[in-house]
C-alpha cells in the first residue's frame, strides 16, 4: 500500500538535532584527580581497547565543567587515542551528555507509561510553572534545566524525578512547588528517595 | 501454598546490602566455594538441568547459552551482565543490585568460572548512579575478602568484576548493542550471526546475561537443580521477580513462583486496584508485549502460560491499567518512548516509529482521519520482522495490540474529533508533543 500521507517530516524540535556544540573557546584539561581516575578506569579494559573507557572519560569531563565543549571532546579524544569525530559520534547518541550549558540542577521527569499513569504529566506542568520554563529549557539564572525523559526504571515509585544523579520518588503534583523551593534553599537535602512497597490510596 | 522468597527475602533490612549480612543470612559465597570444587562443565550441566531461563525478556535457557560459548579458542572469554534495565515497567534488577549486590557478584564469579572467563563487566544504565555507588563499594569489599581477584579462595581461579556505566540508551539492553556500547561505540545492534557466544565483546566468545539470571546461579549451585526446578511449573522453574506498577495500591517488586496467577499478583501481592476501580487491561511483560484482558486474569504468570494466552512474560513488568486509561493515549505514550529510543540503524524502525507516533498524536489530538487507522496498521506491519533486533517488533506491538482489542476507541476518536476518555491524572494542556 502507498505510504505518503501529507505529514510534516522530522520537525526541527527534535531536541538532539537542535543541540549546538559550544564554541571551541577555553582550553580543557582534566584536573590531576580526574586524570588519575581516568588512568585507573582505562586499565579495566584490554590494552588495545582504550575506547571502552570513552563513556567514563566523557562523564569525567562533563562533571568537571558542567557540559561538554568541543575542547573537552578533543581532550577526551586525545586520552582515548581516537579522533574527535569518533567522540562526537558517541556524544550525540547518548542522552546523558550535554553539549550546551545546563542549570545547576538538571530536573529529569520520567514521562513513560507507569509514571504517566500516576500523574507525571501534571508533575511536569507544575515544575514548569514553579520554575517558569518549558521542558527542554534552562532558566535565566542557570539554576534549573527541565527535561522530560523516558522510563527511569523505578515505576513502583512513580512519578519519579531524577535531579542530576539523585532521585526523588513518589512526587505528587501537589508537592512540586514545595520541592522546587526546597531545592533552591536546601540543595541536595531536598531529595528523598522513598522506600519499596509504599502503600497508596 | 506459601512461598518463601530467596532472592528478596532480606531486601527491606537496612543493612541487607552489606557483605556481613549476606554471609550471615544467605549462606553468602558458599555457592562460589562449592562451584570452585566442581568442573566448569558440571556447573553448566547443573544450570541446564535446573531449566533456568533468561530473566531479561527472551526466556532463553541459560545453560544452553553458556554451552554455546566457544571452548577451543586462544582468545579470552567474557561475561557481560546486562544491568541496563530500561524496559518500561521493569525495575527488579534495580532492587537486586541496590539491596542484594553480593548475590549478583557471586553469580558473576561462578558464571565466569563456568564458561572459562576471567572478567565480567556489569553494564549498568547511566541513570542508576546511586545503585552503581553501592555496587562498586560492595565489589571492593568482595575483593578485600578474597571472593574476587587473584587465586580466589585458594583455588587458583582469577576473576575480575567491573561496573561499566552506560549513558542513557534503551537499545543498550539488546545484547549485541550492549557489547557495542561496552566497546565505546553507539549502542546499535549487530547483524547475527555471529552470535556473542562465538564473537562478542572484542570479537571474543561472550555470554550476556541479565542481573536476575546471574543472581539465580549461586542458588542453583548451592541447592541443586532439582530444588530450583521444583519451584514453579515444568520448564518455568525457579524464583521469579514480578514488577507491578500502574493502577494498583501497592506497586513494587514481588517474588513468587511462576505458578502464581496474574489475579494473585494484582489483587493479593499488589493489594488490588487503586481506588477499587475496574481493571481494563494488563501489560504482563514490559511495554513491548501484547495487552491482556481481565478475562485472562487466571493465567499463571509463567513464560509458557502467558505465551499460550497470546502475550509474553518478557521482563515480568506488569503494568496494570484501570478504566480511566485511553488506549490511543497509551499507544501514543509508548510510541513516544520507542521513537525516542530507536537507535536509528534500521530504516523501518527509525522512520516507522516516527510515523506511528505522529499518526497516534493526530488521532489522540482529534485530527485523525478514518484512513489513519489503516495506515497505523500498515506502518506497524512494515516494521515487524524487518529489523536487525527485536526493537522493531516491540515498538509495533502496542499499536497492533491496542488496535486489535480496542479498535472501537480508535474509531470513536476519529468520529468525534477528540479524545473520548480524557483521564483525570493527565495534564489539562500537556506540553509534550515531541522531543
Amino acid at each position: 500500500m502507498s505510504f505518503h500521507p501529507p505529514m510534516e517530516y522530522s520537525p526541527a524540535r527534535f531536541h538532539k538535532s537542535e543541540r549546538k556544540l559550544a564554541e571551541p573557546g577555553g582550553e580543557f584539561k582534566y584536573t590531576p584527580e580526574n586524570q588519575a581516575k581516568f588512568d585507573a578506569n582505562v586499565a579495566r579494559y584490554p590494552d588495545d581497547q582504550r575506547k571502552s573507557a570513552i563513556l567514563y572519560a566523557l562523564y569525567l569531563a562533563q562533571n568537571q565543567q558542567g557540559y561538554l565543549t568541543a575542547a573537552a571532546m578533543a581532550h577526551v579524544a586525545q586520552q582515548i587515542r581516537c579522533t574527535a569525530a569518533e567522540v562526537e559520534d558517541v556524544v550525540s547518541y547518548y542522552t546523558m551528555f550535554f553539549t550546551t550549558p545546563v542549570g545547576k540542577y538538571v530536573v529529569n521527569v520520567c514521562r513513560t507509561l507507569s509514571c504517566a499513569l500516576r500523574g507525571a504529566e501534571r508533575v511536569t506542568e507544575e515544575l514548569s510553572a514553579a520554575i517558569g520554563i518549558k521542558p527542554g529549557e534552562t532558566d535565566a539564572s542557570r539554576t534549573f534545566t527541565l527535561l522530560e525523559v523516558e522510563c527511569l526504571g523505578a515505576c513502583d515509585r512513580a512519578p519519579v524525578v531524577m535531579v542530576n544523579d539523585d532521585w526523588h520518588e513518589c512526587l505528587a503534583p501537589e508537592q512540586v512547588r514545595a520541592f522546587v523551593e526546597d531545592m533552591r534553599t536546601q540543595g541536595r537535602a531536598a531529595f528523598t528517595g522513598c522506600h519499596l512497597n509504599k502503600e497508596t490510596k | 501454598m506459601t512461598y518463601e522468597p530467596v532472592l528478596t527475602k532480606y531486601v527491606n533490612d537496612p543493612d541487607a546490602y552489606t557483605l556481613d549480612a549476606y554471609l550471615k543470612n544467605q549462606r553468602g559465597y558458599e555457592g562460589l566455594r562449592k562451584a570452585l570444587t566442581l568442573k566448569p562443565n558440571d556447573i553448566i550441566e547443573q544450570v541446564k538441568a535446573s531449566g533456568l531461563r533468561g530473566r531479561g525478556g527472551a526466556g532463553f535457557p541459560t545453560g544452553l547459552k553458556w554451552q554455546f560459548v566457544l571452548k577451543d579458542t586462544p582468545k579470552p572469554k567474557y561475561i557481560c551482565c546486562n544491568a541496563d534495565e530500561s524496559e518500561p515497567g521493569t525495575f527488579k534488577d534495580h532492587v537486586l543490585m541496590e539491596r542484594n549486590p553480593h548475590l549478583l557478584i557471586e553469580g558473576c564469579a561462578i558464571s565466569c568460572y563456568a564458561i572459562g572467563a576471567k572478567v565480567a563487566y556489569i553494564y549498568i544504565r547511566g541513570e542508576f548512579y546511586h545503585v552503581q555507588e553501592i555496587l562498586e563499594a560492595e565489589i571492593d569489599k568482595a575483593y578485600k575478602a578474597g571472593y574476587l581477584g587473584k587465586n580466589i579462595l585458594g583455588s587458583g581461579f582469577d576473576c575480575d568484576v567491573y561496573v561499566h556505566r552506560g549513558a542513557g540508551a534503551y537499545e543498550a539492553g539488546e545484547e549485541t548493542a550492549l557489547i557495542e556500547s561496552l566497546e565505546g561505540k553507539r549502542a546499535q545492534p549487530r547483524i547475527k550471526p555471529p552470535f556473542p557466544a562465538a564473537a562478542g565483546l572484542y570479537q571474543c566468545p561472550t555470554a550476556v546475561n541479565n542481573v536476575e539470571t546471574l543472581c539465580n546461579v549461586p542458588l542453583i549451585v548451592l541447592n541443586g537443580p532439582e530444588w530450583f526446578a521444583g519451584i514453579g511449573p515444568e520448564k518455568n522453574g525457579g524464583p521469579k521477580l514480578f514488577c507491578i506498577s500502574g493502577h494498583v495500591k501497592r506497586p513494587g517488586v514481588y517474588e513468587a513462583s511462576m505458578h502464581t496467577t496474574l489475579r494473585e499478583l494484582i489483587y493479593d501481592h499488589a493489594g488490588g486496584m487503586l481506588g477499587d476501580r475496574p481493571l481494563k487491561a494488563i501489560i504482563p511483560g514490559g511495554s513491548s508485549v501484547p495487552l491482556m484482558l481481565p478475562d485472562q486474569l487466571d493465567t499463571p504468570a509463567s513464560f509458557d502460560a502467558i505465551q499460550k494466552a497470546g502475550s509474553l512474560l518478557g521482563s515480568a513488568g506488569l503494568i496494570v491499567l484501570d478504566d480511566t486509561v485511553c488506549m490511543v493515549w497509551l499507544a501514543m505514550n509508548l510510541l513516544h518512548f520507542y521513537r525516542h529510543e530507536s537507535c536509528g540503524k534500521c530504516t523501518p524502525c527509525r522512520e516507522g516509529c516516527d510515523w506511528l507516533f505522529k499518526l497516534l498524536a493526530r488521532v489522540e489530538g482529534g485530527e485523525g482521519q478514518p484512513k489513519d487507522l489503516d495506515l497505523l496498521f500498515g506502518v506497524s506491519n512494515n516494521i515487524i520482522g524487518k529489523t536487525l533486533c527485536a526493537f522493531g517488533d516491540a515498538a509495533a506491538t502496542p499499536v497492533l495490540s491496542t488496535m486489535k482489542l480496542f479498535r472501537a476507541e480508535y474509531e470513536a476518536h476519529v468520529r468525534e474529533g477528540r479524545c473520548t476518555l480524557p483521564a483525570p491524572w493527565r495534564a489539562a494542556h500537556p506540553m509534550l508533543v515531541a522531543h
